[in-house]
């Protein structure tokens, strides 16, 4: 039996702030080229599609889980991962309250977490509790309990010291 | 004068420190085992059994093997041997031979070029199963005439544990009530967010294997391993890279691991299996479905006489850690409280699901949950507060409990009123608005199990600690992190015991060629055992230091005063070494330092001489007490949990923000039992396997856990340290269920309380009101 030939197509897209181009699979999911490709392994798989949210990412600043979405479908779109947050060393708010905070206790969730409360305060810096469990309501931690989510997030913010 | 260094008070430990690891894990450079370099590596897959029982009648991989892009096929003939956790009940295989016992049990296993090239190959594997009849309840399992599982258990009983201890029908005669409840909880599931995954590699040039996987307890499956593959032991690596969450889904030895090491031997390299979140679900181990059969008699003043409980526990289709589960459900009924009389009749069954395992609380949640129901419904019968009915059958420490099991130390009295006056219980409870309620229970666990599954006589921990020229402090221990910290931990204990700096200190956990063996982490042992080691050999490096500086100063080592980081003569003298002047001369003829420190639990602590004895015995038990408040829909019979007042005794907080940490996610984990969590299946096929049918509550549904430490300072632990994760667990389910009963004065008797469940035992109640009230007319 022949392996069969898969169509690929060029990609082209900005990945935290560098554009790069990669011949792709019509069917690649967008989470496997971030992690097999582009070796962005900080997005996460923890599910069969669509229903943990350890994957979410950055497309155009909206959140999106990145497993049910095609990589060919983010041509010409801006990409940011957990590895962009970071600048020259000095964590961003939400990881440095992630971090201080014990809003990561495994840390697999972390990283889609993180993601998904960037978009939110990009949005609205001062978010209430309630608007803050709504924007993280597709991502799954199972260590925490969420207490402490809240409180990173909340502290990201400077609500709490 | 040198100022006080933070860390030689002990404030880090006031305070608490983030994790050690905490970086990588917010920036995204933690590698998991899926995020490893796999270069190179094949893929693996396999097939699973898509009947719940049947002997395997033919089995031909020949299509698949010819493919191109195939290196290896392995089945059941590839490996003759069983696997398993307790030597006296291994009766697994990691592909099954001859029959298979449950649907999606491995039969074949392939690894390929990738992984389309390997279900392709999966789907040109032919087989034929014979069914055999196929049992998923236990009532349907004992059955007279069942076929049996195994054929060595009759009536496909894993184990019957049946314990006496004290007079209790003496006990029963001499109480002024005795009620009986019948409490069932469903199985659930650990749900770790991180799928089941291994990279193994097997170099046929040198014949040495080395596995990076998600085990909790890298020893098991080192000696695994070693029996499944027929190699020594010396040619075996693992290690642990980093792992999301664990819960006990790992501490067993898992048959992907196996099968990824048998096709990596095979194939001759390195192959990589990722597990669907469906086939994490079908690897399962974890808490079982459990029936509880529990009777109570007790005085008018809630002092219990005695307690008769039986346990019915559906195992699934292997032994797994069964027996521990069955004993620990009995054993743990004791040294909570003072119970003078106490039978228990444990039954382990057989059936055509995914085998059970340990899961957090491992056996004690649902006796726990169904003790703690009864309880409250007792004091409630005798108008009791159910506070008075907890207080009025404490322990005093120091004790042995009936069953034996050595108790230390015993903060609960002060974890009952931290809860009580933190909720405002005296004031509010009986006087909130209709549908709402407050409930409370308790809860303990042990500090690591006292007697390990493999007697070696080795220590419980050992944890080596380097230093080196660079005046870097290396703490290697085989304990694995998997998200609770331990790293952390360890670390803490280390510079604090040294009086260095906490960023002195660096850990390396779970390596097999680089770090001692450990037990793993399960059962809530680390901090207990491994940080009374790391204590242990810290204190060994300091006195080399002492001695060093002693040299140096021409002075002896008692008149040493260490500082901080500086090592001077006391009282008035000037002449101080820094740090690193001490490690130069230390390193004087000698060079690199490692010391070891160890940990023993003395046989005192191990449990009675009873069969089963030694499951439950530890070194020192958590306590825990809570409040829940909880409201009721009666329209839709949706339970929402409003607020949580947790307190538990961890003797020591050794970093209060993890200790925080750990008590929040357990609280919560017990919540999502209670609330919605439950595994479904229809013959046998999973009905829940991903994690929207899997219901663990999100963040919308999480309430606010507010978290009262207690510090008993148990006399063993390290600084007085004892668990903190497992113990509050418990507690919540029956706090909830209480709390729905005083808010709606409806008993529910199983878990979880959904909404249907909770619909149902309203519809009753109106249709027995409604009955009462036709029956009344008519006399």
């Amino acid at each position: 039996m022949q392996i069969p030939q898969l169509k690929k197509r060029l990609l082209r897209l900005k990945i935290n702030g560098r554009w790069r181009e990669d011949a792709i699979a019509e069917d690649a999911l967008l989470v496997n080229y971030l992690r097999n490709v582009a070796g962005l392994t900080g997005v996460k798989t923890g599910c069969d599609g669509g229903e943990c949210g350890a994957c979410t990412i950055l497309i155009d600043g909206k959140a999106v889980p990145s497993c049910i979405m095609l990589a060919v479908r983010c041509d010409g779109r801006c990409i940011e991962t957990i590895e962009g947050l970071a600048t020259q060393g000095r964590l961003s708010r939400l990881q440095r309250a992630f971090h201080e905070k014990l809003g990561t206790q495994c840390g697999f969730c972390t990283p889609g977490m993180v993601m998904a409360a960037e978009a939110l305060l990009r949005c609205n810096p001062t978010p209430t509790d309630a608007e803050i469990r709504a924007a993280l309501s597709g991502n799954l931690c199972r260590c925490t309990g969420y207490v402490k989510i809240i409180e990173s997030v909340k502290a990201a913010t400077g609500a709490v010291s | 004068m040198t100022a006080v260094d933070p860390i030689a008070d002990g404030s880090h430990r006031r305070r608490g420190v983030p994790l050690i690891d905490g970086i990588e894990k917010v920036t995204g450079s933690a590698r998991y085992t899926a995020d490893l370099d796999h270069a190179g590596a094949l893929v693996g897959r396999i097939l699973r059994s898509p009947v719940s029982h049947g002997d395997i009648e033919r089995l031909d991989v020949s299509k698949a093997r010819a493919m191109e892009g195939v290196f290896a096929v392995i089945t059941g003939d590839d490996c003759p041997h069983t696997y398993g956790v307790l030597p006296v009940a291994m009766n697994e295989y990691p592909l099954a031979r001859e029959r298979v016992r449950y649907r999606g049990e491995p039969i074949a296993a392939v690894a390929a070029i990738d992984a389309g090239t390997a279900e392709r190959a999966i789907e040109l594997i032919e087989f034929e199963l014979r069914p055999l009849p196929a049992y998923y309840s236990s009532e349907e399992a004992r059955a007279p005439g069942a076929t049996l599982l195994h054929d060595n258990k009759p009536g496909n009983i894993e184990r019957e544990v049946h314990h006496d201890f004290g007079d209790w029908q003496l006990g029963f005669a001499n109480a002024d009530l005795v009620r009986e409840e019948k409490i069932s909880c469903a199985e659930i599931n650990h749900a770790q967010i991180e799928p089941h995954a291994c990279l193994v590699d097997y170099n046929p040039t040198t014949g040495q294997l080395t596995v990076q996987t998600v085990s909790q307890v890298g020893y098991y499956l080192h000696l695994m391993l070693a029996r499944c593959l027929e190699m020594d032991t010396s040619r075996i690596r693992i290690v642990k890279p980093f792992i999301g969450g664990g819960f006990g889904a790992r501490v067993e030895v898992l048959n992907f691991e196996i099968i990824t090491a048998l096709l990596a031997r095979a194939a001759s390299g390195k192959v990589l299996m990722l597990l669907s979140r469906e086939e994490t679900f079908l690897t399962h181990r974890a808490r079982p479905q459990t029936d509880v059969k529990i009777r109570v008699g007790m005085r008018r003043d809630g002092r219990i006489t005695a307690c008769a409980c039986e346990v019915v526990q559906r195992g699934g289709a292997y032994a797994g850690y069964g027996i521990v589960t069955i004993l620990y459900a009995g054993a743990l009924l004791q040294g909570l409280y003072d119970i003078p009389a106490l039978r228990y009749d444990g039954y382990r069954i057989y059936a055509n699901l995914p085998p059970c395992g340990a899961m957090r609380g491992h056996g004690a949640v649902d006796t726990r949950h169904a003790f703690e129901c009864l309880l409250d419904r007792m004091s409630r019968d005798l108008g009791l507060d159910p506070f008075a009915a907890r207080r009025a059958n404490l322990l005093h420490a120091p004790t042995r409990t009936l069953n034996d099991l050595m108790i230390n130390s015993y903060g609960l009295p002060e974890c009952l009123d931290r809860v009580e006056q933190a909720s405002g219980w005296r004031k509010r409870i009986g006087k909130l608005p209709k549908g709402k309620g407050l409930g409370m229970a308790c809860s303990h666990y042990v500090s690591g199990a006292a007697k390990p599954i493999h007697w070696t006589g080795e220590p419980h921990a050992v944890v080596n600690v380097r230093l080196d020229f660079d005046g870097g402090i290396t703490a290697l221990t085989g304990a694995a992190d998997i998200g609770q910290g331990s790293s952390t931990m360890v670390a803490i204990v280390v510079s604090e015991t040294l009086g260095v700096a906490l960023d002195r200190v660096r850990v390396v956990s779970a390596d097999s060629a680089l770090t001692p063996k450990d037990n793993g982490a399960y059962s809530s042992r680390i901090t207990f055992m491994v940080g009374n080691a790391a204590i242990d050999a810290a204190k060994t490096l300091k006195n080399i230091l002492v001695d060093a500086a002693a040299r140096k100063l021409e002075a002896r080592p008692d008149d040493i005063e260490v500082i901080g980081e500086t090592f001077r003569i006391g009282r008035g003298t000037q002449a101080s070494l820094s740090f690193a002047e001490v490690v130069k001369i230390a390193l004087v003829d000698r060079g690199a330092i490692t010391v070891s420190g160890t940990f023993t639990c003395p046989p005192e602590a191990q449990g009675g001489r009873h069969k089963g004895g030694a499951v439950g015995s530890t070194m020192g038990f958590s306590y825990a007490a809570q409040v829940v408040e909880a409201s009721v829909d009666e329209a839709t019979g949706l339970v929402t949990v409003e607020k949580v007042w947790t307190a538990l005794d961890c003797g020591c907080a050794i970093n209060p923000l993890a200790v925080e940490g750990q008590i929040q996610g357990s609280v919560w984990m017990g919540m999502g039992q209670a609330l919605s969590e439950e595994t479904r299946y229809f013959e046998g096929l999973p009905a829940h396997a991903s994690l929207l049918e899997y219901r663990m509550p999100t963040i919308v549904e999480s309430p606010p856990i507010e978290v009262h430490i207690v510090e008993s300072h148990d006399p063993h632990g390290p600084f007085g340290a004892k668990e903190a994760s497992e113990g509050a667990l418990g507690g919540f389910a029956p706090a909830l269920v209480n709390a729905i009963a005083n808010a709606i004065g409806i008993d529910l008797d199983e878990l979880p309380v959904t909404p249907d469940r909770v619909m149902e035992a309203l519809i009753q109640r109106r249709r027995q009101a409604r009955l009462a009230k036709t029956l009344k007319a008519a006399t």
